[in-house]
């Protein structure tokens, strides 16, 4: 993780998927989180994990702050605002009722996520009763509209950037479909009305307004009642918006989770399938390693950040160089030279586009086929029209005759054949699983594939294969020690986790850094139960024979014993040569070669990695000088 | 480094029937050499060719026999005559004998290696063993090459065989085909030899690894099952991708005749304060900031040492699975590849037991790995069962490493279904669909597969290997096109086309696309940030290739002048027939690149260009007079502007033509450039006349000759 300078600069290699993690600040979004905290959302439960039932209030929060700690890692340059609306308490702006805007010091109301919010939104629900208070905003007899405010409100806090930079949203969590259904008569019809335009002038502006409706499990969440109309839906996407009734909490929060963000194409692109037949498609990047953020250089007395200069000197005449270099590659006792127009031109073998050659059975896609996560395609009929419907032809065909296609990918970076896989969308209740759509799997040439299993054949006999009861065995085994419901999304990376949590401590000046928990271990208790136990006693006789543990550590032992002791025993024999002591008094170490020098850290298992001063550096120190 | 050189010898068959991928033979064996000058310039190289008229090798001198068989380069160390040679290899007239030919190949092996060099000795042979061998004077052929492997392996040699067959190699008898397959199998079954079959052009380019990359492990331990069952693994890659080479920076400073230059760029990173970009910060100073939102957290090295994931070194098993669970495209990464120790048997069964039973039961494992110690984070994986299917190998497992939360980015589609139904393809659409996808098979049974991944090989390192190799001749030589068979990879296959055009055009007819006219006005995501070379955008895209293809379709499409290869491009598109605004379009852009050059020029140097584009300009004009157009008065009028200023409007469209017109000849004048038109007159650059464009010139041969004569004598200055 450490800044290998030369990565910064790195020029033609770099990846363009990876855009998709340096988010720029031209893509960024600002989303008002809007929560109604009536007391509807604090009375009613959905049974959650273990029986225990949970409040729809206590769903939201944990939702915003979930999706709070993604934002400020991964896209930290959006920014955000939270807004509770039937409130006991007031906070905001234009001093509405029923409206309150949570917020921490040293932050706009509307901002980037910093720890200090994500800290105190964690504990909001110890004292949201005491210090914000829930109440109906909407009761007969009375002319406020709590709904209206709060719409207003968030529309003022989005006043902040243009449109054209930023995506606006609204996010809003709410368990009533009917607000206005204490209300009677003109009243009713009048608050109706008066929201409705409301949220319409919103949508004119360019905000999209996003419903999360919160359900129970006797009760169906009547879309139709106010909200198709709030926030514009038409009837087709109104069968599709609200999920069945009676569905677990866990798959509402994943719902939930997943409709809080907004997809990012990574490009557009175009598919050639035959000669004058192209469709449009959108990429995306539905799996990609998620790194710890760029490394900032900073002045470690004044904290101020650093700006890194880069200059080219000429190593014969120490010169500057200004204009950017040519390239050379040693050939033939000379140095042919490139110009980097050339090596553009090198690589630009095809436009960049997707080139159709062909289909093969499935079965041709081999497990080891792979360099890179592969990208997402979803049709697109913005520019061309009819792209989708010959798109999803071919996807049904694809999928029935069970083909994968084969196509030439273009670009700059590395111009290469990918396989097309078609997936069909899988949906549980819980939402969508796995979309609809082509995984584009990027092909390794004959240049990248390495025979490594064929260096060590027997050259007298044949390799030994297992029989009948040692596979027999094994299976036994596999059957012991299987995850039944395994999924990919399982694991948290403890390493990020790590990271982030001393981060988040750094940043808000806290002495101890919690503890982060490593999902990824081994269930050592499931491996210890006695029928596990059993059964990999039973296979490990069957291929390892009785007496397999001296064997096994005899090898090990000769192993370790052989090259590394040796040189082990000479690197001390080495060491001995030198009087280190006297040597490091007389400050006379500088005087002994690198190769001397590395023969005390071997001796002494210290690292040999450095500079000679660092070399020295080491060598007091563990001498305590 | 000297126990990792390579002895090679190439036995390439040259016989009659090759003749025809011997092109290919040259290009593979070249690029290997190529290859081999500059990561393995030690390794020693020897070339043998049989099926030659003549013989020449030195078993035939000791004991006779062996004959057509020239040894055209003995066993050295690379260098470029070796290339040389192989770019040009003999054609032969004779039907070759492989089997002689190994002999001879191990022969010059063992004289010059014999008991001294105990390190890698590999025999390539190319050939499409068509033709009968020779009849042993003992014993059968098997007999024989069962001797000759038996020699092979004592010497410690190894054998590639790369066998052409296919469409490749003609009807030949299949009788003394199986034969010879026979024999060379035996090899394969009793020596470290692998035997590969190819039957296409791009295969044999694919076939050879022209890279010699010494497997390096990345991890050698135990696969942990449980605390009490481990089984010793080695872990190499079994892919990983041949990058393009990292290329030095050059230094023109130092003189080109300097003996001891090194040319060599040294790159020095300063790190200065944002606020006072004077002071250059030491690095004792500096202090590594993490980003957390907006702000930036400063952790020194030690703190983070202290404080972060410190996993132990180990691979761990967390439990098997079924293999539908994990889907392809989760992969993240390249492929590992897990083999037990070498040689411990027990450990060979014990993986060959669970590879096996993995396979049978569909199951994969899911493993949590860390390769080192001191590593900073664990990899979560699968490993899947690789059933060996030469007995010569052990069963070993692929390995992948799979995301984790935080690396999936869960977003929702709509579902096909949801869509309208103008936008689902009707039964007859599906109907084409599928016969489109059926018969446009790729992996044909009973044919080679096409595009196999093992035997593709990368057409940008072809190229640049092979650009390398023409510049060391002549350093202002240009880019290359891509190679012909190479194309085949970028490009659907012409041939398959063709079979299927039926289907083809049916799918064309079932589709209809069209342009969205109302394009929303939704603001578009930037293609890509910003920053970065711009790859997608229209600009430099024309440059792509220059595409000399009067008459056939353009390959590329190119839709813009490009800066590059102005002519080339414009003759493109001036042959671009799928709309008649091309002409109209690549005239107007051609037009504005001449003014673009003749602007940007400085002290004239961009006048050749100029004069180029104009003779194109000429040239496309006359070839278009069927179709007259304004832009063709536009042509005449540019010439006769040149010289005359105003005089020819009356035969121009108005508006922006006119402006360019006048725009150019004042610039001509006001800037007092004299050299653009006189070097127009020494090209010969006349304007168009009546006979060469009837309808749309009024000049006769004379008048246009003319407008020379009066640049000459009185250019304006």
């Amino acid at each position: 993780m450490d800044l290998d300078p030369e990565d910064v600069f790195k020029d033609e290699e770099d990846d363009p998927d990876n855009e998709f993690f340096q988010q720029s600040e031209s893509s960024k979004e600002y989303v008002v989180y809007l929560v109604d905290a009536s007391p509807k959302m604090f009375n009613t439960t959905c049974p959650g994990k273990d029986q225990k039932d949970e409040i729809h209030f206590h769903v939201s929060i944990s939702c915003i702050a979930e999706s709070l700690k993604t934002q400020i890692i991964c896209r930290s340059y959006d920014e955000v605002a939270i807004c509770f609306f039937n409130t006991r308490e007031k906070k905001n702006l234009q001093d509405l009722n029923g409206v309150f805007v949570f917020n921490v010091a040293e932050r706009e109301q509307l901002d980037r996520p910093t720890a200090r919010l994500i800290k105190e939104f964690d504990c909001i629900e110890e004292s949201f009763m005491r210090e914000i208070g829930s109440q109906y905003g909407i009761v007969p007899g009375s002319r406020e509209n709590s709904l209206y405010n709060a719409l207003w409100v968030a529309q003022a806090l989005l006043r902040k950037g243009s449109i054209k930079t930023a995506d606006k949203r609204i996010l809003l969590f709410t368990n009533e479909d009917d607000p206005f259904g204490s209300l009677q008569g003109a009243a009713k019809a009048d608050m109706t009305r008066t929201t409705l335009q409301r949220a319409k002038d919103i949508q004119d502006l360019g905000i999209s307004i996003e419903l999360l409706p919160l359900i129970r499990l006797d009760e169906e969440f009547n879309v139709s009642v106010l909200y198709s109309d709030l926030i514009g839906l038409d009837s087709e996407d109104l069968a599709q918006f609200i999920p069945s009734a009676g569905q677990k909490l866990e798959d509402m929060k994943d719902q939930l989770r997943k409709r809080m963000f907004t997809k990012r194409i990574i490009r557009r692109i175009t598919f050639h399938i035959v000669k004058g037949l192209s469709i449009q498609l959108n990429t995306y990047a539905l799996i990609r390693p998620t790194v710890p953020g760029a490394i900032t250089w900073l002045d470690s007395v004044t904290n101020r950040p650093l700006k890194i200069e880069r200059s080219l000197i000429c190593e014969d005449t120490g010169s500057l160089i200004q204009e950017p270099p040519k390239r050379f590659q040693p050939y033939r006792n000379e140095n042919v030279k490139f110009s980097m127009d050339e090596i553009s031109e090198i690589k630009r073998i095809s436009t960049g586009h997707l080139r159709l050659l062909g289909f093969k059975p499935l079965c041709c896609l081999k497990d080891y086929h792979n360099l890179r996560p592969s990208t997402f395609v979803y049709p697109s009929d913005q520019e061309v029209v009819g792209s989708s419907c010959i798109f999803i032809a071919l996807h049904r065909s694809m999928l029935r005759l069970k083909r994968f296609a084969v196509a030439f990918y273009g670009g700059s970076s590395r111009p290469q054949l990918v396989a097309l896989v078609a997936r069909d969308e899988i949906t549980t209740a819980g939402g969508q699983m796995e979309p609809p759509g082509m995984h584009m799997i990027y092909l390794p040439y004959s240049d990248d594939i390495r025979d490594a299993e064929e260096i060590f054949p027997d050259t007298e006999d044949d390799a030994p294969r297992a029989d009948k009861d040692q596979i027999q065995k094994a299976a036994a085994l596999i059957k012991r020690i299987e995850m039944k419901d395994f999924s990919v999304f399982q694991f948290a990376n403890p390493a990020l986790q790590r990271h982030y949590a001393v981060l988040q401590a750094l940043a808000l000046e806290e002495d101890d850094i919690p503890e982060t928990i490593d999902e990824t271990v081994p269930d050592e208790e499931g491996l210890a139960r006695p029928a596990v136990v059993k059964a990999i006693e039973e296979f490990k006789l069957s291929v390892y024979g009785d007496n397999y543990d001296e064997e096994n550590d005899h090898l090990g032992k000769e192993k370790v014993g052989g090259a590394s002791r040796k040189r082990k025993e000479i690197a001390e024999n080495a060491a001995k040569d030198y009087d280190w002591a006297d040597l490091a008094d007389n400050g006379q170490l500088k005087d002994l070669t690198v190769a001397a020098l590395k023969t005390y850290l071997n001796a002494h298992d210290l690292p040999v990695t450095g500079k000679k001063e660092a070399l020295i550096s080491r060598i007091l120190t563990h001498m305590g000088k | 480094m000297a126990r990792n050189k390579e002895k090679l010898v190439l036995l390439l068959d040259v016989g009659p029937s090759m003749h025809g991928v011997l092109p290919e033979v040259e290009k593979v064996c070249s690029m290997l050499v190529e290859k081999k000058l500059i990561f393995n310039k030690d390794d020693e190289v020897g070339v043998v060719v049989f099926g030659t008229e003549e013989t020449n090798n030195e078993l035939m001198d000791e004991v006779g026999g062996y004959e057509n068989i020239v040894v055209l380069q003995d066993i050295k160390v690379v260098d470029g005559d070796l290339i040389d040679i192989l770019k040009k290899l003999p054609r032969g007239t004779v039907d070759g004998d492989f089997l002689d030919a190994i002999v001879v190949g191990m022969d010059m092996l063992i004289k010059k290696y014999k008991g001294i060099y105990k390190g890698k000795k590999r025999l390539c042979l190319i050939t499409n063993a068509i033709h009968p061998t020779k009849d042993s004077l003992e014993g059968s052929k098997e007999d024989q090459v069962g001797t000759l492997a038996v020699q092979m392996t004592a010497q410690g040699m190894k054998m590639e065989s790369i066998v052409v067959r296919g469409i490749l190699s003609q009807d030949a008898n299949k009788r003394i085909m199986d034969e010879n397959d026979r024999l060379l199998s035996i090899f394969s079954k009793k020596t470290r030899s692998r035997t590969v079959y190819v039957d296409s052009p791009i295969s044999l380019l694919g076939a050879l690894k022209t890279r010699r990359v010494t497997p390096v492990t990345v991890f050698r331990g135990h696969l942990e099952l449980s605390q009490q069952m481990k089984i010793k693994v080695w872990v190499y890659k079994k892919t990983q991708e041949e990058k393009f080479p990292t290329l030095k920076k050059y230094s023109e400073k130092a003189p080109s005749t300097s003996k001891f230059a090194t040319h060599q760029v040294m790159v020095d990173y300063e790190y200065k304060s944002v606020d006072d970009s004077s002071t250059v910060v030491p690095p004792e100073q500096r202090i590594k900031g993490y980003r957390y939102g907006p702000q930036v957290v400063p952790i020194s090295d030690a703190e983070r040492d202290a404080v972060k994931f410190k996993p132990e070194k180990g691979v761990k098993l967390l439990g098997f699975t079924d293999a539908s669970n994990i889907i392809r495209h989760y992969y993240m990464k390249d492929v590992y590849l897990f083999i037990a120790e070498p040689g411990n048997t027990r450990a060979i069964l014990a993986v060959s037991a669970i590879a096996r039973a993995m396979k049978e039961m569909n199951k994969v494992a899911i493993l949590r790995c860390v390769w080192r110690q001191g590593q900073q984070n664990v990899v979560v994986g699968v490993l899947t069962p690789n059933i060996s299917q030469n007995n010569k190998i052990p069963d070993s497992f692929y390995f992948n490493v799979l995301p984790f939360i935080e690396d999936v980015r869960e977003y929702q589609f709509p579902s096909f279904n949801s869509f309208p139904a103008s936008w689902l393809p009707n039964e007859q659409q599906q109907m084409a669909a599928d016969e489109f996808v059926q018969m446009l098979n790729l992996a044909p049974s009973g044919k080679e597969e096409a595009l196999l991944p093992e035997f593709t090989p990368n057409p940008v390192l072809e190229r640049f290997y092979h650009h390398l190799e023409l510049k060391s001749k002549q350093p202002d030589a240009a880019v290359p096109p891509l190679d012909e068979t190479l194309k085949r990879i970028t490009e659907p296959d012409l041939e398959l086309d063709f079979e299927n055009k039926s289907v083809l055009d049916s799918l064309c007819k079932h589709f209809e696309l069209k342009e969205n006219s109302k394009k929303s006005a939704r603001r578009l995501l930037p293609e890509k940030p910003s920053g970065s070379n711009g790859e997608d955008g229209n600009g430099n895209v024309s440059d792509a290739r220059a595409v000399d293809s009067i008459g056939q379709e353009p390959v590329v499409k190119i839709e813009k002048i490009g800066d590059l290869t102005p002519v080339q491009d414009f003759e493109v598109m001036m042959t671009r027939r799928d709309n008649p605004e091309w002409v109209g379009k690549a005239i107007r852009e051609m037009r504005d690149k001449i003014l673009s050059l003749l602007t940007n020029s400085h002290g004239g140097d961009n006048y050749l260009v100029a004069v180029e584009c104009i003779i194109a300009l000429r040239k496309g004009c006359i070839l278009e007079q069927v179709s007259p157009s304004p832009s063709l008065c536009f042509c005449c009028c540019f010439f006769l502007n040149l010289l005359c200023g105003f005089r020819c409007f009356c035969l121009m469209e108005p508006g922006p033509y006119n402006n360019l017109m006048r725009y150019l000849y004042r610039y001509c004048q006001e800037k007092e450039i004299s050299t653009f038109p006189k070097l127009l007159a020494s090209m010969d650059v006349t304007l168009i006349s009546k006979s060469e464009a009837v309808d749309s010139s009024n000049f006769t041969d004379d008048e246009a000759r003319r407008f020379l004569d009066k640049i000459k004598p009185e250019p304006k200055d």
